[in-house]
């Protein structure tokens, strides 16, 4: 066994993320997910003899969203270039995509590493349109093709050689689709290859400052897969070198099942694709407003949101940050908010109740039935004493799920689930109690105070939970007190 | 017997009733079928025009307005896209392939009443000078058959030459309009680059291509270029800048300032013939009061190496799409693995000159030449662009031949392309820059050919170029 520890892992990665537009980068063809194969294809996307693109501009400002984000520099003077290659499912025999001028350079993606935060600089980001499909695994001897993912937008997110571990690059493609999906840029979805990854990978000695041979695994499917394919490239690399052996500059390939990764190319038939500027698509230039006009737009991100939370609300730096991994949450939350100055209280609410309802029902904060404001009541019964936490985070919460056009307070009075804090109405059950207890009753005499939690545990069964804790406890105590 | 002059002529004979549409399509059928021989059409869609003849004689009667090309019969280059209709670019490669859509060209053409009564003959892909390197086969020149039409858009020419239709339409890369309209006797007219959309055109060169136009005379190239020109949102290289009323804004004796390019009209590829021909002009010119000077033109050798080294580039990534997996010519052969599928099916499909300029291209882009080649060349045309400009910012029109001959024998330069290229020395220019230019079939030369004189304007002014074009043809 070698002693991983005293190399240093290399890893930068390339992300292609496809674009939440309607329709394609280069004609009004839709892009959504799971038609019939070959459905959405027009002539412009099969690559009929006398098509041309034409620039959906949707897909430029998603870009130009995602480099803000990233803190990227905007390239004012834009133009599409050809990237020559032959492959079935590449119907012109050419990729649309940017080359020397991509649409963002530079900037950075902050990622947690161990206990601390670090930036991950980025190269680049470029628009580029996405190649169809070659099925291998529908017929038994041919390939087929579906071209309905032909020319849909990517941006193509290509990062430094930065990350140094599995677990960086885990967290850096987690904040990715984190991003991704606050922008609503992309939808995130690796199962279904919206967001897809090919890692570089290299290692040398701790303190060598020369980078090692590098090599690509090509189209990672998932976060998970990411990871197993750091580990064993990694391992694989480091076993090379301990071995005396050389590292070969190759493009490789992760076999999920085997969990190992195998090489597909060598550096030597490495492509020439004659990039040159696409004469269909005339350059593009940006102008500042319009670049401004998009930056006004961008949402508060997680981080401005998690620094608001921890100071402003006073929240825990954990809720905070569950709170806001998801857009869609913080908002729900904020939403809450505007009605009721319980900022912790609300927290609670929606890691607790809210969080295990969306987990147990494998829904999103959007399908939760309950309003803002509806919730932001419910808190706020609760701290008025009018409802225990207990009722009203199971027996109320339920209710409204089920009902969640009824007013809080309507469904409690109606549930009859509002805490008896009237002595008047709490005194008979507390005698039954006393008087069922009453070998208790004299143990407490003698001092063994302990046996007050059964009574008032009693109290409250009897009463099935409405009555008031903090009244029986009085109550309770004034009578033992006789 | 229906004889066509002009389409001005041919619609005041329908508005009196002296002639119909359905004669009209009858006469140039029974012409097509004539002159067979000389291999000019692909396609004769006849029964398709003999009724759509009828419908716009029955619409007329009916008191319907006339379309501004009502009835006009017109033969389209078979690299135009026409929905229903196959297309191939003269290529095996896409032999027996139907376009599922239409060209912006022909839907606007269409729309004015048009009938498209076939396609018509050229070079593989656009690419050549003779119509010689056609799937379908050599045209012939009408005037002479033992001599080439022109190409690349040979049949286009021979069809409005020998009176197959009224006008038709070409493509022009690097003179395949104007070239053969010179040698055949006729006007051809390649628009300024982003004039006309060339959605549904057949790409050869993107930066390059435009769509063209053949006629006997210039109103009816000037009605043509008026309906088909102007924006189109499926391309996005075409300009927005309005579109003027040509045709009737044709007449003016306006006094131009004219150049002639010095280097051009003095270089030795030049016929003398045709040299001096054009100097007497440019002396008449002189004398009719317009203002005609000689201008320096260093670029001129130059130009023509520019020319293919940056359209061969563009053609290699264009042609890329013929790969046999999607449409088009696939090889039967069995057992092939992809990169052999590949090279069977393109090695059979292309023709040998369509290969050349692919592997060209290729080369020229290949790393470690791309800088030598492509990037090089890219310099010249812009040097090239900032020239014209300097030219037309004292000057309205340049003169220049069209060709340095006129109309070979067929067969006489297949074998030695360089040659062949060389030819296209004074067409290049007007691609390179991106202006419209015109030939003009003013003279007759001593060997009993036509040629031609080619006008230039700078870009957009289209207006210049047909109205000086007018005034030349009616004196």
């Amino acid at each position: 066994m070698t002693d991983q520890s005293t190399y240093e892992i290399v890893i930068g990665l390339e992300v292609h993320a496809q674009l939440l537009t309607l329709s394609k980068l280069f004609c009004g063809d839709s892009i959504a997910y799971g038609a019939s194969p070959n459905t959405q294809v027009s002539p412009i996307t099969l690559g009929h003899p006398g098509t041309l693109p034409k620039m959906n501009k949707k897909a430029i400002e998603h870009a130009i969203r995602m480099g803000l984000a990233c803190h990227c520099e905007i390239e004012r003077e834009n133009y599409f270039a050809r990237k020559n290659y032959f492959y079935p499912d590449l119907p012109k025999g050419y990729q649309i995509s940017q080359h020397t001028t991509p649409i963002c350079k530079g900037g950075y993606v902050e990622i947690k590493s161990g206990t601390e935060r670090r930036q991950i600089r980025l190269n680049r980001i470029h628009l580029e349109e996405d190649a169809g499909k070659s099925l291998h695994d529908v017929d038994e001897l041919n390939t087929c093709l579906d071209y309905n993912r032909a020319g849909t937008p990517l941006i193509e997110i290509v990062s430094e050689p930065d990350l140094r571990s599995a677990e960086e690059t885990v967290a850096y493609l987690t904040e990715l689709r984190k991003l991704v999906r606050y922008l609503d840029v992309c939808d995130g979805n690796m199962e279904e290859g919206s967001l897809r990854c090919d890692v570089n990978i290299s290692v040398r000695k701790k303190g060598d400052t020369r980078l090692g041979t590098k090599v690509e695994v090509k189209n990672l499917n998932s976060i998970r897969n990411a990871k197993r394919a750091v580990e064993a490239e990694a391992a694989r690399l480091i076993g090379l070198i301990e071995n005396g052996e050389p590292v070969q500059q190759q493009t490789r390939s992760f076999d999920a099942d085997k969990g190992t990764t195998f090489a597909i190319r060598d550096k030597e038939d490495a492509d020439d694709y004659r990039y040159f500027a696409d004469p269909d698509l005339t350059p593009f230039q940006l102008e500042e407003s319009f670049i401004e006009e998009i930056r006004s737009a961008l949402p508060v991100l997680q981080e401005d949101r998690v620094k608001k939370y921890t100071t402003e609300l006073n929240l825990p730096e954990y809720d905070a940050r569950v709170l806001t991994d998801e857009k869609e949450l913080a908002e729900y939350y904020e939403a809450t908010i505007v009605h009721t100055t319980l900022y912790k209280a609300a927290a609670n609410w929606m890691l607790g109740p809210v969080k295990s309802w969306m987990n147990e029902h494998n829904r999103s904060i959007a399908e939760f039935p309950i309003q803002p404001a509806q919730l932001a009541t419910l808190i706020q019964l609760t701290d008025e004493g009018k409802l225990s936490f207990s009722v009203a985070s199971t027996k109320l919460f339920s209710y409204l799920l089920a009902n969640p056009t009824v007013e809080p307070l309507k469904a409690a009075e109606q549930q009859n689930l509002l805490q008896q804090s009237n002595a008047g109405s709490l005194e008979p059950i507390i005698d039954e109690v006393l008087l069922k207890f009453k070998d208790k009753v004299a143990e407490y005499k003698k001092g063994k105070k302990g046996v007050l939690s059964l009574f008032v545990g009693e109290v409250m069964k009897r009463s099935k939970g409405k009555a008031d804790p903090k009244v029986t406890n009085e109550i309770i105590l004034e009578k033992l007190k006789n | 017997m229906f004889v066509f002059s002009s389409i001005g002529q041919y619609h005041e004979a329908l508005r009196e009733g002296t002639v119909n549409c359905v004669q009209a399509v009858e006469h140039y059928l029974q012409r097509i079928e004539a002159t067979r021989h000389l291999n000019a059409f692909i396609d004769v869609y006849a029964e398709e025009a003999l009724q759509k003849a009828k419908d716009l004689d029955a619409k007329r009667s009916n008191g319907a307005t006339m379309g501004r090309l009502h009835g006009v019969v017109i033969g389209l280059k078979d690299v135009i896209c026409y929905e229903g209709h196959k297309v191939s670019a003269a290529s095996k490669i896409l032999r027996d392939f139907t376009s599922i859509y239409s060209a912006t060209a022909v839907i606007r053409l269409l729309e004015e009443g048009a009938i498209i009564i076939g396609n018509l003959n050229c070079d593989e892909f656009a690419m050549g000078s003779t119509n010689e390197n056609s799937s379908y086969g050599k045209v012939l020149n009408a005037r002479d058959e033992s001599r080439i039409p022109g190409g690349s858009s040979g049949g286009s020419a021979v069809a409005v030459q020998a009176g197959l239709c009224m006008v038709s339409l070409g493509s022009d890369t690097g003179g395949s309009v104007r070239q053969p309209a010179d040698l055949c006797g006729i006007v051809g007219m390649k628009p300024s680059y982003g004039r006309i959309s060339r959605y549904g055109l057949i790409a050869y060169a993107s930066s390059f291509d435009q769509i063209g136009v053949f006629g006997t005379n210039i109103p009816d190239v000037a009605i043509l270029f008026e309906v088909m020109a102007g924006a189109d949102e499926y391309d996005s290289t075409v300009s927005h800048q309005p579109v003027e009323a040509y045709a009737s804004l044709l007449q003016t004796d306006k006094k131009y300032r004219i150049a002639y390019l010095a280097e051009a009209l003095d270089h030795p590829s030049l016929d003398p013939e045709i040299a001096s021909a054009i100097k007497n002009l440019a002396e008449k010119l002189k004398e009719q009061g317009h203002e005609v000077e000689p201008v320096a033109f260093k670029l001129i050798d130059h130009i023509v190496p520019a020319y293919y080294v940056l359209t061969t580039a563009e053609a290699s990534s264009n042609l890329s799409r013929f790969d046999g997996i999607k449409y088009g010519y696939r090889s039967k052969a069995e057992g092939l693995d992809l990169n052999e599928l590949y090279k069977e099916s393109r090695s059979a499909g292309f023709g040998r000159e369509v290969k050349r300029r692919i592997m060209l291209g290729t080369f020229v882009l290949s790393a470690g030449y791309y800088d030598a080649y492509f990037t090089q060349a890219q310099k010249v045309r812009k040097l090239l662009v900032d020239q014209t400009q300097q030219i037309f910012n004292n000057f309205d029109v340049i003169l220049l031949p069209t060709t340095p001959s006129t109309a070979f024998r067929i067969g006489e330069k297949m074998e030695d392309p360089i040659a062949m290229y060389l030819a296209d020395i004074y067409t290049v220019m007007a691609n390179l820059a991106g202006i419209p230019a015109i030939s003009l079939p003013l003279f007759t030369h001593s060997n009993g050919m036509p040629f031609g004189l080619q006008v230039m304007t700078k870009r957009f002014d289209e207006l210049s170029l047909l109205r000086f074009s007018e005034q030349v043809m009616t004196q």
